[in-house]
């Protein structure tokens, strides 16, 4: 297919647009981007959870701004105003509940968004940077969830903000300065819920812009796909309009029917019950949990019981969280394999799947009060987070064999559906 | 690509097994299900049985409790005409003002106004209380593990505390309450302790169950509207689904 410079006008244009075009490319670039953009044949229904990320970004904010409408950002005042919300104010619960949920389900999407990457090598050359925006919008969309999960100033809201503040004490000589910064005073209080507020309201926006360098170095070389090998040709690709965007569509109904069924039959299944009663700093609930999405680094904080090398527990138990993390930012580089989709890594495919079960593990494990075999497990979990990344994931890709790789994504494709007339993919191999 | 779906089964399906370790270590009884008008896709608010909720909160309850959540144009919502409304509101005195020589007045409640609690504050409501606080009711059906199955169970979980247990001062032994003791004193005592005025026999359990009944309105009070809503949206969206799906299967049959 032969894709139209940016700066030329489609000739499918009217006038007025031509015109608009001319002066302002916006148009060139929506068809470049959005209709023509050549996109592997072969993606499947894995490829659905990118723009169903971005999707839901959009739900959250334009909620999130008629939220902020009717929200009062005051610690005496902010309780009530939710429940305001919920009672007075027009579809406020629609709202709010589209809002609450909404969060789980963007957490919910762009974690298998990146396990997608994950399993199919989507981060290898010439994707790093790529990759590595993915985790920055991770890292910025965990903030985010966290302050805006303060708002309610409900009892989870003030003790959730009083143990997460509270882990930058065991930063080695200006933590308890950087804690009285968080918190705008000596205890979380009103300054907390304000300052809170404000940045709940300006990090969904950065979060758009890098979604848009996300984006824009996306488009620069195209998607991965499920065989993680190159498209060499028009062969191997169509462009995304109207296969994708139709795909997209299907896939955006169907996550819109399981956010329609929390939101409306369940929409407190996900909120904490103590999150009713308001902000009480003088009781500390019993079982202090944050939210679902949030378990697996608390379970690895939490794990550390013991002194290392010096460092005390909980300022180890804070770097090995946060390095949950950040040692996303290295997987490129930790990978040494050249073979992108983990489908044809005989080995690499299994030991990538009990990550998976490693970290509902560490989920588990977060949700549990720390007593007993809960401890022992989240100290054997974190372990294997820790070796998957740093052991097995630049050693496997050393030491396995990997299936042949198919020649083109076209072959590939013919070959499946049985046109090609030659064996199958699996008897061949 | 069949073996990611299957990779994904087994991780859920081991994810299950942990979890299935985790409830075998439970501390607190449950409480036990009741059956509820409110529960399930079509489920609605019994009018009859909350307005009887409601008699309840006015005549035990509210002793103690507030509402502060509630307004009395929200009892409406109960089946109540607009002027029955305006009748129980009338019944409650609220302090208003300043008027114009600068001084706050008493005056009959009005629709608009909230439900006032029995105590001007908590200071107040822990001194006539044994230094217990009791809590805002407008939320409690929300605001505990279990939900109204929970707030039933501690009404009706009153009991002789069992032989070797001993009673702090003013506490009460209830089966279902954390730690069994309680500062609350059984509210709901004996049959009749209210009169039904459409002549429900009004046992413990019958009144538990009607007050929490009401306790649920009012802490979901747009629930019946939320069922309705919902079941029209997940009907569109179950139709858009299938037609996109189609269109999917007709759009990609050019490529297969």
């Amino acid at each position: 297919m032969a894709v139209p410079p940016v700066s030329t006008p489609s000739s499918g244009f009217s006038r007025l647009v031509r015109w608009i075009d001319y002066r302002l490319p916006v148009f060139s670039l929506l068809e470049h981007e959005l209709v023509v953009y050549p996109t592997p044949k072969n993606l499947n229904y894995w490829w659905n959870f990118g723009s169903l990320a971005g999707i839901t970004l959009v739900i959250m904010i334009v909620t999130g701004v008629v939220l902020a409408m009717h929200y009062t950002p005051n610690a005496d005042l902010a309780f009530d105003s939710v429940e305001r919300i919920m009672r007075d104010v027009n579809y406020g619960w629609m709202l709010r509940y589209i809002h609450a949920t909404g969060a789980s389900m963007f957490f919910a999407i762009v974690y298998i968004h990146l396990f997608r990457g994950l399993y199919y090598g989507s981060y290898k050359y010439p994707r790093e940077l790529l990759w590595i925006l993915g985790v920055v919008i991770l890292v910025l969309m965990i903030a985010t969830a966290f302050m805006g999960y303060v708002l309610p100033w409900g009892q989870m809201s003030y003790w959730a903000a009083t143990v997460i503040t509270n882990l930058f004490s065991a930063i080695p000589l200006v933590g308890n300065k950087i804690v009285t910064l968080l918190w705008g005073g000596f205890t979380v209080s009103n300054p907390t819920l304000t300052r809170f507020f404000s940045l709940h309201y300006l990090l969904p926006f950065v979060i758009v812009a890098v979604v848009g360098l996300h984006l824009l170095a996306l488009h620069q070389h195209g998607s991965n796909n499920p065989l993680g090998i190159d498209h060499r040709g028009p062969q191997d690709t169509i462009p995304f309009h109207p296969y994708y965007t139709i795909k997209d569509s299907f896939g955006l109904c169907v996550a819109l029917l399981v956010l329609a069924f929390f939101v409306f039959y369940a929409p407190n299944f996900l909120l904490a019950a103590d999150n009713y009663i308001p902000a009480n700093p003088m009781v500390t609930p019993n079982h202090i949990v944050p939210e679902w999405y949030l378990l697996p680094y608390y379970a690895i904080l939490r794990s550390i019981t013991f002194d290392f090398l010096g460092i005390p527990s909980k300022l180890l138990g804070v770097l090995l969280s946060l390095g949950s993390l950040i040692i996303l930012f290295f997987v490129p580089w930790l990978d040494t394999s050249r073979v992108r989709s983990a489908g044809f890594r005989p080995v690499y495919r299994w030991v990538s799947w009990i990550l998976v079960i490693d970290v509902i593990a560490l989920g588990y494990v977060g949700s549990q009060p720390p007593a007993g075999f809960v401890v022992t497990l989240g100290q054997i979990a974190t372990f294997y987070y820790y070796l998957h990344f740093l052991v097995l994931m630049p050693l496997i890709g050393k030491i396995e064999r990997p299936r042949p790789l198919p020649i083109s994504i076209g072959t590939a494709v013919l070959e499946a559906t049985g046109r090609l007339g030659t064996a199958r993919p699996a008897e061949r191999h | 690509m069949r073996q990611p779906v299957l990779g994904l089964l087994f991780a859920v399906l081991l994810g299950c097994a942990f979890c299935g370790i985790a409830n075998a270590q439970e501390e607190a009884p449950a409480p036990p299900h009741q059956q509820w008008s409110f529960e399930g896709v079509f489920g609605t608010y019994d009018r009859a049985e909350m307005q009887r909720g409601f008699q309840v909160y006015k005549e035990v309850c509210s002793a103690c409790h507030p509402v502060k959540h509630l307004y009395y144009r929200d009892l409406e919502e109960l089946g109540y005409t607009e002027d029955q409304v305006k009748g129980i509101a009338a019944q409650t005195q609220v302090t208003d003002g300043p008027n114009d020589q600068g001084e706050m007045f008493q005056r009959p409640a009005r629709p608009s106004d909230r439900i006032p609690g029995p105590f001007p504050n908590d200071q107040a409501a822990r001194a006539a209380n044994n230094g217990a606080l009791p809590p805002d009711l407008s939320l409690i059906a929300k605001a505990r593990e279990g939900g109204p199955d929970y707030v039933y169970a501690i009404l009706t979980g009153y009991k002789d505390p069992p032989a070797g247990v001993k009673l702090n001062p003013n506490m009460y032994y209830n089966e279902y309450f954390a730690g069994h003791q309680i500062a609350m004193p059984p509210p709901l005592t004996q049959a009749d302790q209210v009169k039904y005025a459409d002549g429900t026999s009004a046992t413990v359990p019958q009144m538990a169950h009607d007050v929490v009944s009401f306790l649920s309105w009012a802490a979901e009070p747009n629930l019946d509207e939320r069922h309705r809503i919902g079941f029209k949206v997940i009907l569109f969206l179950i139709i858009a689904t299938g037609v996109f799906y189609a269109a999917k299967r007709k759009i990609w049959a050019r490529v297969h």
